[in-house]
């Protein structure tokens, strides 16, 4: 436990002393708020054109804004989750001191553990800076929060299992751009792979589409907390983990 | 403190440590001497559970490397070929994190981080990033890391690559001052580093053990017959070979005189002889005979030579004598 602190705290003291945090944190912090803008802008829009015609149709802030918004915040994550992974192996073999944790009394396991949670605390930080869009809904409409909170429990368990992924990508290389274009890559296949449910029904369709990180995002977008998706979203934690624990082991036999 | 039975590492396609076998005891110094691509580096980062075995067992201050790495690497401090250091961190907080890596935490860690930059020299640039320090800090930097646990085992990979002669003997002073604390093995293929800084020699090349000995005795053997090279002219424009080596035949001391090449008038031979020095002989055997003695130096260098011939087509004799 301890180890994996150590380890931890560097790789996010390293996000932090270059500029790769604040760069992440403000692009994403202005694309979703672009994205606020536009829903919000929208919502006005309907509300005002349905007074003009005079319908007292209910509107429901958490059904129009908040939930397309966490939809679209899952899909911008998948464009971050690659620059914020690609380094986490990669550069340290490029630089050799993968060597120095290798030989330092601390497991293979805490090492990537270390390095996996230093990306999800990031990605969190991302995910807290939207939160400030939705306090203005809070403060100026009347929203329910536990949507809002299980929606943000969603992208953040969404983005721990393509941060995994990534993790086990960057294993893989020394060079940043590779592990980054092809976790991007891999993401990019994981949010599409969806679609094929829409036109296809036979059964490796559906198994397709259920592999699809997005498609077991709605339900949290929705604000349902649905234990299968959560469970979802855990396998590929567990699995890219795993991954990367193989890979490093196997790193050793090879290099 | 370290012993090694037959360690193999064998790759796809290439053996690069073959049956490797030696013991160190507690508080050597060790040089690990070869050429380049001998297999040092692997044979070192197998000792420091980087890399598994092949085949073949390795133990370090008794523990096995295969079946108790975690034990292993608590004893060891391990400064590869390039320092590992992270470019973005401040000297003090690089090796605070590998201290704490290393297990060190309280009051104990900043302790510990101001002795080894003590220790190292490197007090002077605490503050500074790794990214900035010149190439000697770095190495020295590096050193630190490695004895920040105070570890019984050193394992240097070539710990003066790419340093200026200066830093290169303070890094040669800076070893010698850990010797006696630590178990020490550095590898290099920089002979007078061993003969400078160990007190016992293992040499290897193309993945097998040639010889294990000590500095001392090695350089006894090399010691014993002294080649050198003997440019002699004559006054008057000729000279005569075979009266020339005759002469030098006749020194004692001597035991053979070969001609080897001629520009114009000078005229060189290889002198190789029994016991210790016969330049003095030599010279002036030369000079009374009436020709010039244009240069008169050794064929090569101690350790050098015994190197050569151990690495060279001798070398199967010479696994014999080391495993004796």
């Amino acid at each position: 436990m301890r180890n994996i602190w150590i380890i931890c705290r560097k790789e996010l003291r390293s996000y932090f002393v270059s500029p790769i945090a604040y760069l992440l944190l403000t692009m994403f912090a202005v694309v979703f708020g672009f994205f606020f803008w536009n829903a919000l802008g929208i919502f006005i829009l309907m509300g005002m054109e349905m007074q003009m015609r005079g319908q007292m149709y209910p509107m429901n802030l958490n059904e129009e804004v908040i939930r397309p918004l966490l939809s679209n915040a899952s899909v911008i994550g998948l464009f971050f989750i690659p620059m914020i992974t690609m380094r986490l192996f990669a550069e340290e073999k490029r630089s050799g001191t993968i060597e120095l944790l290798a030989t330092s009394p601390i497991r293979d396991l805490e090492i990537i553990i270390g390095k996996w949670l230093a990306a999800v605390m990031l990605s969190a930080c991302m995910l807290l800076f939207t939160a400030v869009n939705f306090a203005f809904l809070f403060k100026y409409g009347n929203p329910d929060w536990k949507p809002l909170a299980i929606g943000y429990l969603g992208l953040l368990l969404q983005a721990g299992g393509l941060l995994a992924i990534g993790t086990f990508i960057s294993t893989l290389t020394k060079n940043q751009i590779i592990a980054g274009a092809a976790t991007f890559g891999v993401c990019l296949l994981l949010w599409v792979l969806e679609w094929v449910g829409s036109y296809e029904t036979a059964t490796w369709a559906k198994v397709l589409a259920y592999m699809s990180v997005v498609t077991h995002f709605e339900t949290f977008a929705k604000g349902v907390l649905d234990i299968k998706d959560a469970v979802f979203y855990l396998s590929v934690i567990f699995l890219g983990l795993f991954f990367t624990a193989r890979s490093m082991e196997s790193l050793r036999w090879r290099s | 403190m370290i012993t090694v039975k037959e360690l193999t590492k064998r790759y796809a396609r290439t053996v690069a440590v073959d049956h490797i076998s030696f013991a160190v005891q507690k508080g050597q110094i060790v040089g690990f001497l070869g050429p380049n691509g001998a297999g040092k580096t692997t044979t070192m980062r197998m000792l420091t559970c980087f890399l598994p075995p092949t085949a073949g067992a390795a133990t370090v201050a008794g523990f096995d490397v295969l079946e108790q790495p975690l034990e292993v690497k608590k004893r060891i401090g391990y400064l590869p070929e390039s320092p590992p250091l992270y470019p973005e961190m401040e000297t003090a907080e690089y090796l605070a994190f590998v201290g704490r890596l290393k297990g060190i935490s309280g009051s104990d860690l900043n302790k510990r981080v101001d002795l080894v930059c003590e220790r190292c020299a490197i007090a002077d640039v605490k503050t500074k990033l790794l990214g900035r320090l010149s190439k000697g800090y770095r190495q020295r930097v590096g050193l630190a890391q490695a004895i920040i646990h105070n570890p019984d085992v050193l394992i240097l990979d070539e710990p003066t690559a790419g340093l200026d002669p200066k830093q290169i003997n303070e890094t040669r002073e800076l070893i010698r001052g850990l010797a006696g604390d630590h178990t020490i093995i550095l590898s290099t293929h920089i002979l007078p580093e061993v003969e400078q800084t160990c007190e016992q020699v293992i040499i290897i090349n193309k993945g097998k053990l040639v010889a294990t000995d000590s500095v001392h005795n090695l350089q006894n053997r090399a010691r014993g017959a002294e080649t050198i090279l003997v440019e002699l002219a004559g006054r008057n424009g000729d000279l005569d070979r075979s009266v020339a080596q005759s002469r030098l035949e006749r020194i004692s001391g001597v035991s053979r005189v070969q001609f080897k090449s001629a520009h114009g008038n000078r005229n060189v031979f290889e002198v190789e002889s029994q016991k210790g020095f016969v330049r003095g002989d030599l010279a002036r055997a030369v000079v009374e005979s009436g020709w010039d003695l244009n240069e008169l130096r050794p064929a090569a260098m101690s350790l050098e030579e015994v190197f050569l011939q151990l690495t060279g087509t001798d070398a199967g004799d010479a696994v014999e004598k080391g495993e004796k």
